[in-house]
Formats: C-alpha cells, structure tokens, sequence
C-alpha cells in the first residue's frame, strides 16, 4: 500500500518537474525577435516576393480588361484568355484539392513550408518588425522603449511605424479589393471617396485586420487562432524533415569558459541566440515545438554561432527525428504517404487540364414540360413542351438555332428559327415539339436536342425523352 | 476547507479543496466586462429605437416609428413599382396586343401562373393539362374556339353550353349506332346505321355539322378529332352523353359542364393575362 503512495507520489512530482519547464506563450509579453543575415534569412526575402503578385498583380491588363479580374457581381471569373462562368467552377475544386493536397505533401515532407515561408501572417508580421527594427532599433532598445512610461517622446518614435503599418494595410486592402473590380477604377473610386459600401468596407476590414494581426497579434496567431497551424502539425511523421536541434551532439549543454568547451559538454554552447531570432519565441532545443513555423532562422543563428566558435555547422539543421536518433531514412520519393499525395495531386491536375481543354462554348440545358406530360392535338399529333436553356461562354454573341433528332418528322413549333445568344450570358427559350401519334411507338422516346451554329454546325446536345399516350 | 487562509492577501474567497484548489474574486478580463457593457447599452439602445415596452393599454413604439406590417407594406409597394410599368401597359391594351409584345408575354408568363394557379388549374390542372370532365386547356381543340379573343370571352362571360338528352326521340340501339358512328370518325371507319341517324332522325347534325367537325359559335364538340370533352372517352361514354345530354335542367344523369364566369371577380388587367397565358400553354390559335 504505502509503496505504492510513494510511487504516485513520485511520478506526481516528476509530471510537475516537467510542466515546470513549459512556458506558455500567450502574448503576456511581445516577442522582439533579433534579425541576423543568412541563408535562410535570404531565402525567406525570396519567397516573401511571391506575395508582390498580390499587390501589382491587378494593374495587368488583357486587351480591354483586367488580367485576372474575380467578377463576383458578373459571376465571371476572367484569367487572361481564359473566362471563367459558374458552370465551370467544379474545376475550382479540383484547383481546391490540388492546393490541399500540395499542403500535405510538401508539410509530410519538410513541415511547415507554407507557415514559414508563404504564409501572409509570417509575411507581414515580418515586414511589420523589420520595420520595427529599422525605426525604433534592436529588440534591447525595444523591449526598454516598452518599458518607458507613455509620453511625447515615446510617441514621437512609435509613431512614424504606426504610420507605416497602416499605409501597408491600406495597400493591402485596396490590393484585396482590386482583384475583384477594375484595379484603376477602384483607385479612383477611393480617391475620389466615391467608391461603394462594399468596397469601403473590405478596405476597412483588412486595414484593421491587417495591423491588428501583423502589427500586434502576430504570432498568436500561429499559436491559437490558425487551424493550418494544428492541421499541418498532425501531418508530421518520423520522416518528416525540420528544423531541428540535433541534441547527440549538443548536449549537455553549457558555456565556454574562457573559449574553452567544458569536459563532458556538447557542442551547443547555450548562447541562446537560436531563441533570440525566433519569431515566434520558441526554443528549439526543446524538440519540436507547435509554436515553430519552421522558418529556419535559427539555423543561420546557430551556424553563424558555430562557424565563430570554430565547430562545424548544423547543430541545428533540417533534419527528421529518424536522423536525430540515428535511424536509417528513405528519400521522400520512396515513401508511401507523399507518394500517395502526389498520385492525388496529378490526378487533379489532370482534371483541370481536361476541364480546361473540353470547356464547350455554348452548353444547352433542356427540362420537359411535366404538367402536361403530352398533349394530344386535333391533327392526331402529339405535343410535348420542352423548355431550353442556351449559355453562350464564347467572347462574341452567336446566331444559333436549335433542333431535335430522335423521330422522324419531329417538328418545333413556338420558337424561332434562329435566336441570338449574347456572349456570356444564358437565354431561355421553350417550344412545342410535335411527333405524329404513329411514329411513336412506346410511352417513352429518346429525343435528343441540338444546338446549331450560323453554319449549321453542332455545338451542344441534350438527351431528353418524348412522352406519348399509352400504346 | 480549512479553517485558516493559507494564502493570505491574493483576493481568494476562503474555500480551499485539496490544500491548494481555490476560488478567487479577481476581475473578469477587460475584453469581456467590455462585451458585457456593449450588450446591456445595445438592448437599451435597440428598446429605444424598436416597439418594446408594453404600456397599460397600448406599448411604446418606438422612437424609429418601424412595424412588421409597415416593413411589408413597404416591400410590397416595391415590388408593385418594379410591376407598374407592365401592368399599366397591359390595362391599356388589348389581350391580342400583349400577345404580340414579346417583353409584356414573358412577364404575362411568370405573373399569371399564379394566377391561374388559384382560379384555373382546380378544375383544368396545372399547365392546362385538363382533368376529367374538364376540357384540356394545352391542346388546339376548342369548343368556343381558340384565338385570343374567343379565349378573353369565355373566361369573361363563361361558358354553359347545352346538349338535349335524346333519351326519348331515339331509342336505345339508335343511341348505340350513333355512339358507335362518331367514335369510329377519328379512326376513318363509318359506321353507316349511326350516320344515317346522325344526320337524319337524331338531328346531330344540326349543332355539330355535317362534317361531325363542331361549331365554335355553339360551343358544339369537334367529333372527329378523337379528343373527348366527357371522361373516359370510348363508345359507352358517348352513348351516355347522347342519352341523357349535357346540362339539360332537372336531370341527374345529364352531363356537367359550366365554365364559372370571371367577369365580375377578376379584373380586367387579369384576365387579359389568364387569356395570354392560357393561349401560350400550346393550344392558341
């Protein structure tokens, strides 16, 4: 009995030992990472610029319109050649999972690629803090401006960066805005404070969205608010590669002493610099943190650690668990789940490839009258009511006419010869099809109704059925 | 709980669990007392703005003057704006013009559907497909015919036509030969025992023609088309119609056949619109 006590007792206390080494970032204190030149610092520049397509994308032009313009009002989705109309967006589904599963395999591969290096949260609060930086000085000089009381001078060096947060979440509003109407437009709309409630509001939602989040939430985000952050982290396994502390090799860790590496210590020389640089505030060294984006900024303060201390580099690198533990590991190309990934991704690529290539340019919708099923007529001819629906996707308005095939001497009656299908738009037509009682020689015929060209070409059927009196 | 505060001066209530479990009295968060205040002066605000208090025999209404009712009178009125261009148009015209007008026919169209949903389909069935003893509305067969006009009357005035019961100026197998004479028209058979009592003895002739074809001033029947006004059709049933008549006063076997006269419920404006609809279902002429 008493033994046992003991035991609980103990591993009570070891359980405590170890939560009292969790800390628990939530934002009690604001993180003035420290930014170090390297490798990774460069590649991050690198991929940040993608998002520059975000800002002057909208101000290309196609012929007499917008590049990319999302024409939500028009329901038209325009990518330079290509128009896109509702009833084309299944492939918007596919483009959908095509990203997810891109998501997935890149995270099952190296983690969070997107967290660290894409994502518009890690993006603009690193524009924000560089900006931080470059006005109001080091993460000391900071965290001492922090701690100064409120006043005139204090004010007079955080405002020009208050400033400069709002000027770049305008831009970004306005970019936002401006990939859904004519770019130039929306300019002058705003200039002008002539722009609609609309476009106000998305430029006020993401003016404070945008400074809010960037300039003052920033990686509590990442922490509590970002399911990508939990999704991706799910998606990690033993082979997934990170940056990570190899601690074989670092630990135990200490000092040097007068440039002296102490008996019995590991490489890592607890500089702390990895933690200094971290945007996020995680320490590394820890294991695998949820809080980390895997922006790799520690590795280059690590390296450049080790290159001054003479050691080689990669005491923290991009590394699996597998590799830390000294296990074997397979390229990525060799195992099943990216694989799997990628078998998916080239299947919803292909889909849109096909959507894309097949996209027909007039599709015809054709609904049967049900109420009356078929009407018997005085010249012992039977009536069936067929209502159509024509989309024109070309650029151009098209003369088309429509007739039916199936049996013989069909005859539409109550439509047109010919009708004009404006470009991007849907008519609706109906008309009276008429078959001789004879002819028909069961309840249900098959009918199939065509769409014609001014030269007689077909360009889109439907199949429908011809009702008639039981024989 | 333990009589004594273990931890003194840190805003705990005195209740302990387990040594150290304890309620404290700090302040909720300043986001959520901020929240708490927004709600109570909203409510205040919004029973200012909107009908609330009740009073002794009325309530307070509200200083933005707004009611349910009004809300809908005032989508209504919307709606009716949007509408009065087309229905002063078709006030002003005639059922024939409208017809011609290819905007006026598609908004005739969508807003009488309903229309005739509530006044014609009891009896015609929706689309004008008919029901039995009720005259299919969708065909080209008509018994007071089928131009536009012809079709503003009968909903007008309605429509009562008469057929005499021959029950006694022919007798039953007269009666059968007959029946069996105008079924076999749509067919192309002649029974001749039955023509020779069509348009001789029987007099059918005299409303329906020689031809058997109907008159629209009369409202007789098209026999040779093979499209009956009388459920189920077939040589029996018209043996029935022959023997006891339609409509003929005092006699229960007689066949049924009033068309209600819409002239003083509808007006004018809607009739003009049932007339288009019904001659757009297929059958106008």
């Amino acid at each position: 009995m008493s033994d046992q006590k003991v035991d609980h007792q103990s591993n009570a206390d070891e359980l405590y030992e170890e939560s009292g080494q969790w800390t628990l970032n939530t934002g009690d204190e604001t993180i003035h990472a420290k930014r170090m030149p390297g490798k990774f610092r460069s590649l991050k520049w690198l991929t940040m610029s993608v998002w520059l397509v975000f800002f002057f994308g909208p101000y290309l032009r196609w012929g007499d319109r917008q590049a990319v313009l999302f024409d939500i009002p028009n329901r038209q989705f325009h990518i330079f050649e290509l128009t896109i109309l509702p009833q084309d967006v299944w492939m918007l589904s596919l483009v959908l999972l095509f990203f997810a599963i891109l998501l997935a395999v890149v995270t099952s591969i190296a983690g969070r690629v997107f967290c660290g290096y894409f994502c518009f949260q890690t993006i603009w609060t690193d524009i924000f803090t560089w900006i931080e930086d470059k006005l109001e000085g080091n993460p000391a000089k900071r965290r001492k401006l922090d701690k100064e009381p409120f006043g005139l001078a204090k004010l007079k060096v955080k405002l020009p960066k208050h400033v400069a947060w709002l000027v770049i979440s305008m831009l970004t509003g306005i970019s936002f805005a401006a990939w859904f109407t004519d770019a130039f437009k929306l300019w002058h709309d705003y200039l002008t404070l002539s722009a609609s409630t609309l476009a106000w509001a998305v430029l006020g939602a993401f003016t404070v969205g945008t400074y809010v989040l960037a300039g003052f939430m920033r990686e509590q985000v990442c922490f509590w608010l970002c399911p990508y952050a939990r999704i991706q982290g799910v998606m990690y396994d033993r082979e997934t590669i990170l940056p990570a502390y190899d601690f074989k090799r670092g630990e135990k860790r200490g000092r040097l002493i007068k440039g002296k590496q102490q008996e019995g210590h590991g490489d890592c020389v607890d500089c702390n610099q990895c933690v200094a640089v971290c945007p996020t505030g995680v320490d590394i060294r820890t294991g695998q943190h949820e809080g980390c984006i895997t922006c790799a900024l520690c590795i280059d303060a690590c390296d450049s650690v080790m290159e001054k201390i003479g050691k080689p580099k990669g005491l923290i690198r991009y590394a699996c668990l597998d590799e830390l533990e000294g296990k074997p590991t397979k390229p990525f190309y060799k195992r099943a789940r990216p694989l799997v990934y990628i078998t998916i991704m080239i299947l919803a690529a292909s889909g849109i490839i096909y959507g894309l290539a097949n996209m027909a340019g007039i599709e015809l919708k054709v609904l049967h009258e049900r109420q009356p099923l078929y009407i018997q007529q005085t010249d012992g001819s039977i009536m069936n009511k067929y209502y159509f629906k024509v989309l024109n996707k070309t650029n151009s308005d098209q003369t088309l006419s429509i007739r039916a095939v199936g049996i013989d001497g069909l005859e539409l009656r109550g439509i047109s010869a010919s009708f004009n299908a404006v470009k991007g738009d849907v008519s609706s037509l109906s008309a009276f099809v008429h078959a001789d009682r004879d002819v028909l020689t069961q309840e249900r015929t098959d009918v199939i109704f065509q769409v014609l060209d001014s030269e007689g070409k077909v360009v889109a059927e439907y199949a429908s059925m011809f009702f008639g009196p039981t024989k | 709980m333990s009589e004594h505060n273990p931890f003194p001066g840190e805003n705990n209530t005195g209740h302990f669990w387990d040594e150290d479990l304890r309620e404290l009295t700090n302040d909720p968060p300043t986001w959520w007392r901020m929240g708490f205040h927004a709600s109570w002066i909203l409510v205040i605000g919004y029973t200012i703005w909107y009908p609330s208090w009740p009073l002794v025999s009325s309530h307070f209404e509200g200083v933005s003057g707004w009611t349910a009712i009004g809300e809908y009178k005032a989508d209504l009125k919307e709606v009716e704006g949007v509408r009065a261009p087309f229905e002063e148009k078709i006030a002003s015209m005639s059922a024939a013009d409208i017809l011609k007008d290819q905007q006026l026919n598609e908004y005739v169209q969508r807003s009488a559907k309903v229309l005739f949903g509530d006044k014609c389909a009891a009896c015609h069935g929706s689309g004008g497909a008919g029901n039995p003893g009720f005259p299919v509305l969708a065909d080209d067969d008509w018994l007071y015919g089928g131009t536009i006009d012809k079709i503003v009357e009968t909903i007008t005035n309605g429509r009562m036509g008469m057929m005499p019961a021959h029950a006694g100026t022919l007798s039953d197998q007269e009666l059968r030969d007959v029946a069996k004479y105008v079924t076999g028209l749509n067919s192309g058979t002649e029974y001749a025992p039955g023509k020779a009592i069509f348009t001789g003895k029987g007099a059918c002739f005299a409303c329906h023609g020689m031809d058997a074809k109907g008159m629209h001033a009369l409202g007789s029947a098209n026999l040779t088309d093979g499209i009956w006004r009388f459920a189920p059709g077939g040589e029996e049933s018209a043996y029935h119609t022959i023997k006891f008549g339609v409509n003929v006063p005092g006699n229960a076997e007689s066949r049924n056949a009033v068309m209600p006269k819409f002239g003083g419920n509808l007006s004018e404006s809607d009739i003009k619109k049932l007339a288009v609809y019904v001659y757009n279902l297929g059958g106008g002429q």
